[in-house]
């Protein structure tokens, strides 16, 4: 038996979470970028700021996009309630109001992430020390979830906080994909400009598969397997495909358990369905912008369905 | 300030007591580095866990430890007998004094309380007059406060019946040593405390409410990840193996308290309630609380949920009650009390007063209805314009204080940068009420970690200390 508000803080704390680490790479991908090409700069980091979802946020506090200032607003801005500090410590007060779920050891990791993050990013980060603390933050949370998936029981608990996992993560994949669709549009890549290049790096680097797409496509950058890989590969943790399969199978295991169906089962398995049966062909004729709002779209109202179907309020 | 003082460990005139002589021997043997070493272990420990406590009115630092020093507090098995058999006896009285205030007030009709004393007190809840709680408990969990003067005085600084807290550091603080100092528990026979978690569950599933069929359903109900207590909340639950549950989780359904979870609402019998009275029933009491649940008074008197600690049991804390205990023992045991009480002045008496005032620079003066050591005065502790400033507020109304002779509490050493230094220690066991009584052997032991300061409370700057009641 559980809790509704337990459900739900076990489902936000996990996706603030994934959220925390997400920033992260999405600066990490930004500074790529900025490295490698310093003319366009800043239309890389307005592009990082879409993806993060702030980029309205970001400008009524600054004019210019500068890597120092997105990096601080996206990694320990405060008054920003996605950054990676905000999202730590929303997991911690989520983890700490669902504290009697949750192991000993994941409730340390996550206690001990927040201590060390809080204490790392109580300083503006000087531009030296950035990839350092990009990996700190990494570090953690990959140590959070290894607690987490050491330690945790198979049960409605981990359910749900898999389901605030891949909601999140599959709202990060879309957008990020939705940010840059126009660069993966077949006219421009027919060009295959240095440029291009670079902006498909990009796009694998926040999503931390730039090594693993060489593993399993060709070495070379293709728009379409690009698309493909982050959309429809069933073997890549980021992939959309990826985070449906387990959002229907966790939310299989609910139903089973409870002997109850609910709304957010057809939508999930809606959308799973769809995926299966898509051809990266078929999402590019019908728009990938369009398949991708569309996709967007659905994934919120899951989440809002899993919110109310399993008492959240 | 400078009290002489019983040392528990080492008094002047006698040398090293019996109950600490293994554990003198081994400390003997220890090199300091290595025990300085320990000590910052633990406060690790604690931190990485997350036993922390809110201060409040503290904007930064809102989470703080409570120190923990590393040498225990030990009572030998007599002395813990003695102390047993006084608490008990007072926890028995505590509970028949709330059944006959709510009740017949006989009481109040022999002349031993006066009348005025609990119909013009706060803590009397009218709204519980003839109710008689499931298995005719109101008190459960109690923390009983004693202090010791000499080898052969302790004496009740109070009794918290309401809802005491501090358990959790006494599991906590035994844990950690064990963790620090295994090789210690094999030397020296130590009381366990570890099973208290289940001697609650147990306790509190003993007094269910009789309509209950099957297993009861137990939760705790806190209010909520921001009270100072939380960390405490939610490791009783955790360790009772029950639901920790807030106001917004409950709500009447069918005639009972039902909490609301991913399946519906489940009915609840056994409430252990970490919320003030006036919070528990937004319709009963405090229409702003958003804490408790409308509604709860009505399936209580109803008999068909178990609030433990029953509302309304503060009156028999009170600190203006207190001074009548030894009355209070005697008329519902039939026996003198076992535990004495520190001689009070009531400062609602003229005659009283007077002498306060008089005395005030060597008196501690309480607000009757304070806790946690705020808003009180150590008189010898405190400077002529604190003294004086005081005065002008108990003048201004004396039925709100009270005031006790500075007391020489004893002391315990604790590790200090130049080795063991005595400090002032007080000792808050814990006992459950159900169709028995329970007091786990041991308790929080509170220590004044100021050089001479007698001021425990952990929001004061108080630390704490492993106790050990010996199996001798």
């Amino acid at each position: 038996m559980l809790l509704g508000r337990t459900a739900n803080g076990l489902y936000w704390m996990n996706r603030y979470i994934e959220r925390a680490e997400n920033m992260a790479r999405l600066v990490d991908a930004g500074l790529r970028m900025a490295l490698t090409r310093t003319q366009s700069a800043s239309e890389e980091w307005n592009s990082v700021l879409l993806s993060a979802g702030s980029d309205v946020a970001f400008k009524q506090k600054y004019s210019d996009y500068t890597a120092a200032d997105v990096a601080d607003f996206l990694l320990r801005d405060t008054s920003n309630p996605s950054s990676t500090m905000s999202s730590i410590e929303t997991a911690r007060n989520n983890a700490r109001m669902v504290r009697t779920a949750l192991t000993r050891e994941t409730w340390e990791s996550i206690n001990e992430a927040w201590m060390s993050l809080k204490r790392m990013l109580a300083r503006p980060i000087d531009e030296r020390d950035l990839p350092s603390v990009l990996d700190a933050i990494k570090r953690e949370t990959a140590l959070i979830r290894g607690s987490f998936y050491g330690t945790m029981l198979r049960n409605e608990i981990f359910d749900f906080s898999q389901l605030g996992t891949y909601v999140e993560r599959a709202d990060n994949t879309a957008r990020i994909l939705d940010v840059k669709y126009y660069v993966l549009l077949p006219s421009i890549s027919w060009v295959g400009s240095t440029l291009d290049n670079y902006q498909w790096e990009s796009i694998l680097r926040s999503v931390s598969a730039h090594r693993s797409y060489r593993w399993v496509y060709d070495a070379d950058y293709k728009p379409t397997n690009i698309a493909d890989y982050l959309i429809l590969n069933v073997r890549m943790p980021r992939s959309l495909t990826f985070c449906y399969r387990f959002l229907s199978e966790h939310l299989k295991f609910l139903g089973d358990d409870y002997g109850e169906r609910h709304a957010c089962h057809a939508t999930a398995e809606k959308t799973q369905a769809m995926l299966r049966a898509g051809s990266i062909k078929d999402i590019f004729d019908a728009g990938l912008h369009e398949f991708l709002a569309g996709f967007i779209r659905d994934n919120t109202r899951l989440g809002d369905e899993i919110a109310q179907d399993y008492r959240f309020y | 300030m400078r009290l002489a003082a019983f040392d528990e460990m080492l008094p002047e005139v006698s040398g090293l007591r019996r109950p600490y002589s293994a554990y003198d021997r081994w400390l003997k043997e220890q090199d300091p580095a290595r025990l300085t070493e320990k000590m910052q272990d633990a406060e690790r420990v604690f931190r990485k866990t997350g036993i922390t406590f809110a201060v409040y009115g503290e904007q930064e630092a809102s989470e703080r430890l409570i120190p923990f020093d590393i040498v225990p507090r030990i009572i030998s098995g007599n002395e813990w007998r003695r102390l047993t058999q006084g608490i008990e006896q007072r926890v028995q009285a505590l509970n028949a004094f709330l059944d006959d205030i709510y009740h017949r007030q006989e009481i109040l009709r022999a002349g031993r309380v006066p009348r005025d004393l609990i119909a013009k007190n706060e803590a009397f809840l009218p709204e519980m007059i003839g109710v008689r709680p499931p298995a005719g408990v109101y008190t459960h969990i109690i923390g009983v406060d004693i202090v010791r003067i000499s080898e052969d005085d302790f004496y009740v600084l109070e009794d918290n019946a309401r809802t005491p807290s501090g358990v959790s550091y006494m599991l906590e603080n035994r844990e950690t040593m064990m963790q620090l100092f295994p090789e210690l528990f094999q030397k020296i026979k130590v009381r366990p405390v570890e099973n208290y978690p289940q001697l609650l569950r147990q306790s509190l599933a003993a007094v269910r409410p009789q309509s209950t069929k099957g297993a009861p359903t137990i939760a705790v109900l806190t209010p909520g990840s921001f009270n100072s207590a939380y960390f405490e909340h939610a490791f009783l639950a955790d360790q009772m193996g029950v639901q920790l549950v807030e106001g917004q989780d409950l709500r009447v359904v069918d005639g009972h308290v039902a909490m609301r979870t991913t399946e519906g609402y489940k009915q609840i019998d056994v409430l252990y309630r970490r919320v003030d009275d006036s919070f528990l029933d937004p319709l009963t009491f405090r229409p702003d609380s958003a804490l408790g649940i409308p509604g709860i008074m009505d399936v209580y008197r109803a008999g068909n949920i178990t609030i433990a600690n029953a509302p309304g049991t503060g009156i028999a804390d009170d600190k203006a009650i207190y001074s009548y205990m030894p009355e209070i023992v005697e008329f519902y045991t039939g026996r003198k009390a076992i535990l004495g009480n520190i001689p009070t002045w009531r400062c609602s008496e003229p005659d009283s007063l007077k002498y306060v005032l008089e005395h005030i620079h060597e008196l501690v003066i309480k607000e009757v209805h304070g806790s946690g050591g705020y808003g009180m005065l150590v008189g010898p502790a405190a400077t002529k314009k604190e003294c004086e400033a005081f005065a002008k507020k108990l003048a201004a109304k004396p039925s709100n204080y009270i005031a006790q002779p500075t007391l020489a509490l004893s002391t315990c050493p604790i590790l200090t940068e130049k080795g063991l230094a005595p400090r002032h220690v007080d000792l808050r066991p814990y006992v459950l009420v159900s169709d028995r009584i329970q007091i786990v052997p041991g308790g929080l032991t509170r220590v004044a970690l100021k050089e001479g300061s007698l001021v425990v409370n952990s929001s004061q700057g108080g630390g704490t200390k492993d106790t050990w009641v010996l199996d001798d």
